[in-house]
């Protein structure tokens, strides 16, 4: 048996400096990096008027407040919020829906494998960016003026702001396809629709109706909230039982939209599943 | 050259064909059936959410014409004849977009705090015991599902209007997210260093700290970044509640139609998520190399 070789320290060193010894500026830049987070995180706290005494005040309210919601209870109004609820389940449905249909010719003309141009292809994903840079609410807000208050202004408004990030999504997907099945298609002598009907929507379909099912699942959380704007459903009554400090009502609400996200999960879960395989999703 | 193809005999090929009629039929029943679901789906949603074709027909030409009028001054003419009218009150909006950043910068700083510390205790293989993670898991989920702006309403009644609550508020829905997140890319980390650590006497603590943070730094900055761009979006609409931010402009310049206002703010709000985006993509791009830009 031999022993390991004594090794000489200094002349390894000397072999491999930066092994041994890292440069200070590598040294000093994640202690540099925490600090200037942690800086701006006080400037933050100073500047957004945070205080100590307003935070455990607010926290003493807030405890105040929780004590108010137990135990929760719907008071008379349990039909409305039944109402409300399926119109919720509605906006998420068919804003989804919609926002869809509209998406996949659009986002045809966004993905690289079909439109090669970059010029042609610049313009239609910056419009896609611009309207997800939008949140919904603003969007509700703005079908608001347009078509009065009420759930229809919240579809249309679930329905634009999903048509830019499935318009980014679908186009993913077409581009993550395989290009073989197209050049097929186009060796037999297809014209370009057909390329896309028979080589390429075949591919995607099951992916995007993942996707869509995904998008139903969180769209029912955000048409939780396209209500408190004025744009129907279940929001509306949580924003007005808030204003009114009818705190288990409040609670109440909370736990309806709880389960219902729950019961919406569970089902698009399983709906995915049956679609595109248990391997897909995960 | 002739190539063979052996032909079925009559009853045999007769037998396979009414099975492959058979089951193609099968499928497209299958297919149907789930089509006419989903359309009776939509039908009744259509009715709930009380969708009315002959309106959105009727005011269509309204939304058109919304942006027709966000694009014109007061004066008559477009808004990118005279910027300077347009963005006259480019100082107070870029200070409230300055609000709404920070806030979501201070809200994701918090948030990915708490994630950090509670998601060690919520991933399935470094959990100390099933029962804390059970509660840890339930307290995130809720965190989650609630909907940030429906924590910003109660916080405003409880600390006050202003920027604070809306902080609150984007934490304790980042933590939600990010604390999910995190214990996934916790449980997909390698346990054979936290064996080896845990095999020299090291307490809980130091295995977290020495076998599974380096493996999953990398991740939370990752996912931290990009929930930042996500808390951007949101804190412009906290100041529809009163939470403090850009919404608070954008909201009174909507309800009082000041439509060239409307227009101006929109660009601002528009114009910084690209910059936030573009920013940290090139840093996660800068940080984790090209896998991680995806």
């Amino acid at each position: 048996m031999t022993r390991p070789q004594e090794v000489d320290t200094a002349q390894v060193r000397a072999r491999y400096p930066d092994v041994f010894g890292r440069p200070a500026s590598a040294r000093l830049a994640m202690p540099a990096m925490i600090v200037a987070a942690f800086a701006i995180l006080v400037y933050g706290l100073v500047d957004l008027e945070f205080s100590p005494q307003r935070f455990l005040a607010g926290l003493g309210e807030l405890g105040w407040i929780s004590m108010m919601m137990i135990p929760p209870d719907p008071g008379s109004s349990l039909p409305i919020y039944l109402k409300a609820l399926g119109e919720t389940l509605s906006i998420a449905l068919l804003g989804t829906t919609l926002a869809a249909l509209f998406a996949l010719p659009v986002s045809l003309l966004a993905a690289r494998n079909v439109v090669p141009s970059k010029i042609l292809r610049f313009p239609v994903r910056r419009f896609l960016d611009s309207i997800r840079g939008i949140d919904t609410l603003i969007w509700a807000l703005v079908w608001i003026n347009v078509v009065g208050l009420g759930p229809f202004a919240g579809v249309l408004a679930i329905a634009v702001s999903d048509f830019g990030a499935f318009g980014k999504l679908f186009s993913e997907a077409i581009e993550g396809a395989d290009q073989k099945q197209v050049e097929g298609i186009r060796a037999s002598g297809g014209s370009a629709l057909h390329e896309i009907r028979f080589g390429l929507l075949p591919q995607v379909l099951p992916v995007i109706a993942g996707q869509v099912l995904y998008f139903i699942e969180s769209n029912t959380r955000s048409a939780t909230i396209i209500g408190i704007v004025g744009a129907g459903g279940i929001g509306l009554q949580l924003a007005e039982q808030i204003r009114v400090l009818e705190w288990q009502r409040v609670s109440f609400l909370i736990l309806m939209i709880l389960v219902a996200v729950a019961a919406i999960d569970f089902i698009s879960g399983k709906l995915r599943f049956a679609i595109i395989g248990r391997r897909a999703v995960a | 050259m002739t190539v063979a193809v052996s032909i079925l005999p009559e009853q045999q090929l007769a037998v396979l064909n009414a099975a492959y009629r058979q089951a193609v039929a099968r499928k497209r029943l299958r297919l149907l059936l789930g089509v006419v679901i989903f359309a009776a789906a939509l039908l009744l949603a259509a009715i709930g959410a009380e969708v009315n074709l002959r309106t959105l027909f009727a005011y269509f030409g309204n939304f058109i014409s919304y942006f027709d009028r966000i694009l014109t001054l007061d004066n008559g003419q477009r808004v990118w004849t005279d910027v300077g009218e347009w963005l006259w009150g480019w100082r107070k909006w870029l200070k409230m977009l300055g609000e709404t950043l920070l806030i979501s910068y201070v809200g994701t700083l918090i948030g990915a705090t708490f994630a950090f510390v509670l998601n060690f205790f919520a991933a399935e293989n470094t959990s100390p015991a099933p029962w804390l993670r059970f509660v840890v898991q339930r307290l995130l989920e809720f965190a989650r599902t609630v909907p940030g702006i429906v924590f910003a309403l109660i916080f405003v009644i409880a600390f006050g209007l202003g920027p604070m609550a809306g902080v609150l508020a984007i934490a304790i829905h980042c933590t939600g997210a990010l604390g999910k997140l995190f214990s996934e890319i916790v449980e997909n980390a390698d346990m054979k260093p936290v064996e080896g650590i845990r095999s020299t006497g090291a307490s809980w603590l130091a295995c977290m700290r020495f076998a599974i943070l380096p493996q999953v730094t990398a991740g939370y900055a990752s996912y931290a970044l990009l929930r930042f761009e996500i808390n951007v979006r949101e804190a412009s609409v906290m100041g529809f509640v009163g939470a403090g931010g850009i919404g608070q402009e954008l909201v009174v310049a909507i309800r009082k139609f000041y439509y060239s206002d409307v227009s101006a703010i929109l660009l601002t709000i528009i114009v910084t998520v690209f910059i936030i985006d573009i920013t940290t993509g090139w840093l996660r791009g800068r940080l984790f190399g090209k896998e991680a830009r995806t």
